[in-house]
């Protein structure tokens, strides 16, 4: 049984009958094949208009509208795997690095480093507090780099986390936007799993860490509350990019649609340069602009996916407790759980975790993903989707 | 008026025709959420099969093409970058005859790092490559301290709007293995000949060869329904290998560049019948043959001739004999003069390397 691919299918039924009730949205059907010509011919770099819109508007509602996105800073991008390619190539020369906290998604490897000739610096988290990053980690982890000689270009976060389906508190991020701010390097955001937050605590996506601090810029000077302690650090927005995508939110993987955000506007006329190698099929971006601005559907589709994420997520942690089996217990978002058969293993090794691993393949027959392919410093835990 | 940009706009009535008999093509009737979940970089069985159809259907059957070969990416532009780094270290340089598309100068070496090295060509030849010009770029490559991993050449050629000679194709193969370099041929033009047996792909050269492996192990077709189908929005590019490691290297970097399940589905749909492929196909080249002659003919009632040309969106125009002195200067001048005065948007040769003043690109 494959339980190793991070898909969401929960709610194909709703996007199947908006598109029975919606059949302009295909250029296929009759209806919609009257703009058939001028989206086949389309090929600006830019995208259509309307599916820059839908995607801001998409990425705002799954905020909960507690920040806007502007439509002229979405560049496509081949997938998030392209996406982030793309970053990276944009942001960093062979031989640079990033920053990026354990455990983390596998793809990274290749995505990041292939072609690039990126390096990646992983800062080790651990389970005692329940794999949070840590700022006494990261800044050691970036020191020991820069004493190593490796020019550390930035840190890639994955917000909320692949495997581990956490996310992060509002201080913490704060914290982390004020050490890369420091130090002037790069914050990426991957917040590709950002509509699959099911439960409290509510997600802080970045973008809100940048619109707060653009509204006390714009408070400053008109009267302190009394409590500040001289002058507000600047914020340098160049440094902050997130990248995107529908493949987990709305489970649209074999659409390639990847987003990459940034404040940094030479990054977007970069990005957007790159963005041919990897265009999103006008086909697609034409459906997905004609689904994304139907405001009903969408704030319905959010919802049940919370709804119907948060249930199955009950159900199956649930059933392993029955049999004594522990998940991390922080996790509140994503399309998998994390988890923890430390107590299984015959030694604390990444053999032994190797050794049950197989038994779960062979013997149980589940395909389940072992922590030490994400770079897990503990052996042990494993991601089951 | 826009003539700068190479579209095919003369047979969507095929296209929305077949689109209105066949509503299983879109992919939102007709199991939707099992596209929406296919991302796997093998691509659509069916769709590969359907394009391995195509390719042959185009070259006549001449030669026939392995779905299993079909590597899958966003568009030629992809197609083109993804084997320049497959097939070339940063600091290693292609050779590319002149005149070529201007979007190479991004495509091949942006984020790759490799180096272009012109192939001239001129009209004494009707712009054909010669084993001197190919000799020669070699020589300058070398002479430059860089190593050589390929030619790239493009066939039906743009800007020239011609399809290369069977014996120059002979010609640059030889050439390719007496260096042991690579060969890409981008015969993105190719369903846009003007007759069905003009064109000679270089997989028939190989063919008529004897598919030696240590000749075919070194060749790369790129394709793409951008230019023949008239679909540039849709991003379909393909890689054909003949080698099995850049067969296998390359479909692992296509992760970076897939093409839309929807649209894979959409086209596997249409390019499976042979009713419609055989039929836009022939049309297509029809509808070409007589937009290229008229707007021939026009031309040269006004005095103006062209190279004589096959195939393309495209004629390769020369202004030379209007030039004030044959240099590149005097043709940019003539250039700014014809977008601003005659207001029409056209390509001057030196934006696409020509080493001979005052041609012209005319869409």
């Amino acid at each position: 049984i494959q339980m190793g691919l991070a898909e969401n299918q929960l709610c194909f039924d709703m996007v199947e009958q908006w598109m029975n009730n919606n059949p302009s949205a295909s250029i296929c059907t009759s209806q919609g094949a009257r703009g058939f010509k001028d989206i086949a011919i389309f090929q600006d770099y830019h995208g259509l208009p309307e599916f820059r819109n839908a995607v801001a508007k998409f990425m705002g509602k799954v905020r909960g509208e507690r920040v806007k996105f502007n439509p002229d800073r979405i560049v496509m991008a081949g997938g998030a795997t392209g996406a982030h390619e793309t970053v990276a190539f944009c942001l960093a020369d062979p031989g640079d690095a990033f920053l990026i906290p354990t455990p983390y998604y596998p793809g990274f490897d290749r995505d990041l480093r292939w072609r690039t000739g990126v390096q990646l610096v992983p800062i080790e988290c651990q389970s005692s507090n329940n794999f949070k990053l840590r700022i006494e980690d990261l800044e050691s982890a970036y020191d020991m780099a820069k004493l190593n000689n490796v020019r550390v270009k930035g840190l890639l976060l994955t917000n909320p986390s692949n495997p581990l389906g956490t996310i992060l508190d509002g201080n913490t991020l704060r914290s982390i936007v004020s050490f890369t701010n420091d130090n002037n390097i790069h914050l990426i955001c991957d917040e590709i799993y950002s509509a699959t937050v099911f439960d409290k605590p509510d997600y802080v996506s970045v973008a809100e860490v940048v619109d707060e601090y653009l509204n006390n810029a714009n408070d400053d000077g008109e009267g302190d509350d009394g409590n500040s302690n001289g002058p507000r650090p600047t914020l340098n927005l160049d440094l902050i990019h997130i990248v995107y995508s529908l493949s987990k939110d709305m489970g649209f993987p074999g659409f390639r649609v990847g987003i990459i955000y940034s404040y940094n506007d030479v990054v977007v006329s970069c990005a957007r340069k790159m963005s041919s190698f990897g265009l999103v099929s006008t086909q697609t971006q034409h459906l997905i602009g004609s689904m994304l601005s139907d405001d009903d559907f969408v704030d319905e589709f959010i919802a049940a996916n919370r709804r119907r994420l948060a249930e199955r997520h009950r159900a199956f942690t649930g059933g392993l407790a029955e049999v004594g089996i522990r998940c991390l217990k922080t996790s509140n978002a994503g399309l998998f759980v994390w988890m923890d058969l430390r107590r299984l293993l015959k030694e604390q090794s990444v053999e032994a975790e190797t050794a049950l691993w197989r038994v779960i393949i062979n013997e149980v027959k589940l395909n389940v993903s072992p922590g030490s392919s994400f770079h897990c410093s503990e052996p042990g835990w494993f991601r089951v989707c | 008026i826009q003539m700068g940009l190479a579209e095919n706009q003369v047979s969507f009535d095929l296209l929305e025709d077949y689109l209105e008999k066949h509503p299983e093509a879109s992919s939102t009737t007709h199991n939707f959420k099992e596209n929406a979940l296919y991302q796997d970089y093998h691509g659509l069985k069916s769709f590969r099969q359907a394009m391995a159809s195509f390719m042959s259907q185009i070259r006549g059957g001449r030669a026939t093409f392995d779905p299993d070969r079909i590597v899958l990416t966003a568009g030629a532009t992809a197609a083109n970058e993804l084997l320049t780094f497959i097939l070339a270290n940063p600091g290693d340089a292609l050779l590319v005859p002149t005149p070529y598309y201007p979007g190479f100068d991004r495509d091949l070496r942006w984020r790759t790092g490799v180096k272009i090295v012109p192939i001239h060509c001129d009209s004494s030849t009707n712009f054909q490559v010669t084993k001197e010009a190919l000799q020669s770029a070699y020589n300058e490559a070398v002479s430059m301290g860089l190593k050589v991993r390929a030619v790239l050449i493009t066939n039906p050629s743009n800007p020239l709007g011609a399809t290369v000679q069977r014996v120059v194709l002979e010609d640059i193969l030889d050439f390719s293995v007496e260096k042991n370099i690579h060969l890409v041929s981008d015969e993105i033009y190719s369903g846009s000949t003007f007759s069905p047996d003009e064109f000679v792909s270089i997989a028939e050269v190989l063919n008529d060869r004897g598919s030696i492996q240590s000749e075919s192990e070194r060749v790369h077709i790129v394709y793409s329904l951008s230019k023949d189908l008239g679909l540039p929005g849709f991003r379909v590019g393909t890689i054909y290998s003949y080698n099995d490691a850049v067969v296998t290297t390359a479909r692992r970097m296509s992760s970076f560049t897939l093409i839309s399940s929807q649209t894979q589905h959409l086209l596997a749909c249409m390019l499976s019948s042979a009713e419609f492929t055989e039929n836009y196909i022939s049309k297509n080249r029809e509808r070409l043959r007589r937009r290229y002659e008229m707007i021939i003919a026009g031309l040269r009632r006004a005095g103006i001739e062209c190279l004589e040309g096959n195939a393309g969106l495209f004629c390769w125009m020369n202004l030379g004999p209007v030039l004030v002195d044959p240099t590149r200067e005097a043709e940019l001048s003539l250039w700014k003069l014809i977008l601003k005065d005659v207001r029409l948007n056209i390509s001057p040769g030196s934006s696409c390397h020509c080493s001979e003043p005052g041609w012209f690109r005319v869409c």
